[in-house]
């Protein structure tokens, strides 16, 4: 990677997010229109923010949940039957 | 701190009120609204399943000890991720082992962060996926991340709380938030782009030694 690469890098999340202040987007996307490595990560970077969101995430197990309401010593079903106001 | 609509904040005044005053559907209602998050980040932090859950029933037990004290100054939800954290920070402390994995070169230097693998695979993880390898490998990747960016990158990319809560959480300016989440999610990059080219290491073994083409 070039030193101009170098200077983009700590740039690209914010700009993958959308938060990049718009001079130094254009900036950036300039130099991606000539730079193949750095289309590559952030080709790359986006895609490994999107397969975390998208598959990242995962449910409290059911066996879990249970132990856990057990040992707050909730009745689940009467909580559930008697939704608060 | 993201501004709340007023109807939510009308319904966490009203959840606040409902918990002090010990009404049992309250406590449910917090356990279901925050448990899913508390997990992962509990998950993400340990690594563990079984420390992850234990967390998870620490936070509550400690939160609803103290719930008569909440002086609403934060978010019931921050109040409860930052509970969690530093429950799941003891743990790591109390295990006395090294914290980084020995084969991490990528956080050690500023130096490191430049990305060293420059092979685009962004067409290649649904073929994986299809075989159902997707999951370990971003779980794999993630693991070996330090801890120091577990909990950023937890509650950032994989919860999508907002900037600001994550830093409210986790005790850390907005700043040192997106710094931290930028160095994971190069970090992540890197290992799954081992992954998912090729001739990444070990032919698809996350984790391995860095294979750079630079």
């Amino acid at each position: 990677m070039s030193v101009e690469c170098r200077d983009h890098l700590d740039c690209l999340s914010d700009y993958v997010d959308g938060e990049l202040d718009p001079d130094l987007c254009a900036e950036i996307e300039r130099h991606m229109a000539e730079c193949g490595d750095c289309r590559i990560v952030v080709d790359t970077l986006r895609k490994t923010v999107s397969l975390y969101r998208r598959y990242g995430h995962e449910d409290v197990p059911a066996d879990a949940k249970g132990r856990l309401y057990a040992v707050l010593k909730f009745d689940r079903q009467a909580a559930a039957e008697k939704p608060r106001a | 701190m993201e501004q709340k609509s007023d109807t939510s904040q009308l319904e966490e005044a009203g959840l606040i009120a409902a918990l002090k005053a010990g009404d049992q559907s309250a406590y449910a209602e917090l356990v279901e609204r925050h448990s899913p998050t508390i997990y992962n980040l509990a998950l993400r932090m340990m690594n563990d399943r079984e420390e992850a859950e234990e967390v998870l029933q620490e936070t509550f037990l400690s939160a609803f000890r103290a719930v008569g004290r909440f002086e609403g100054r934060s978010q019931l939800g921050t109040w409860l991720y930052r509970i969690a954290y530093n429950a799941a920070l003891m743990r790591l402390r109390k295990r006395q082992l090294p914290t980084t994995s020995i084969d991490e070169p990528l956080q050690n230097e500023e130096g490191d962060l430049i990305p060293r693998q420059l092979v685009d695979w962004t067409a290649r993880p649904d073929d994986i996926l299809l075989t159902g390898e997707l999951r370990g490998v971003l779980d794999a990747a993630a693991a070996a991340l330090p801890e120091t960016l577990r909990g950023v990158f937890t509650l950032r990319d994989i919860e999508g709380l907002s900037t600001a809560e994550t830093a409210e959480v986790l005790g850390l300016t907005e700043t040192n938030v997106k710094v931290r989440l930028h160095r994971a999610r190069l970090a992540l990059r890197e290992r799954l782009t081992s992954y998912f080219t090729p001739s990444g290491a070990g032919g698809g073994q996350v984790g391995g030694a860095y294979v750079g083409r630079v």
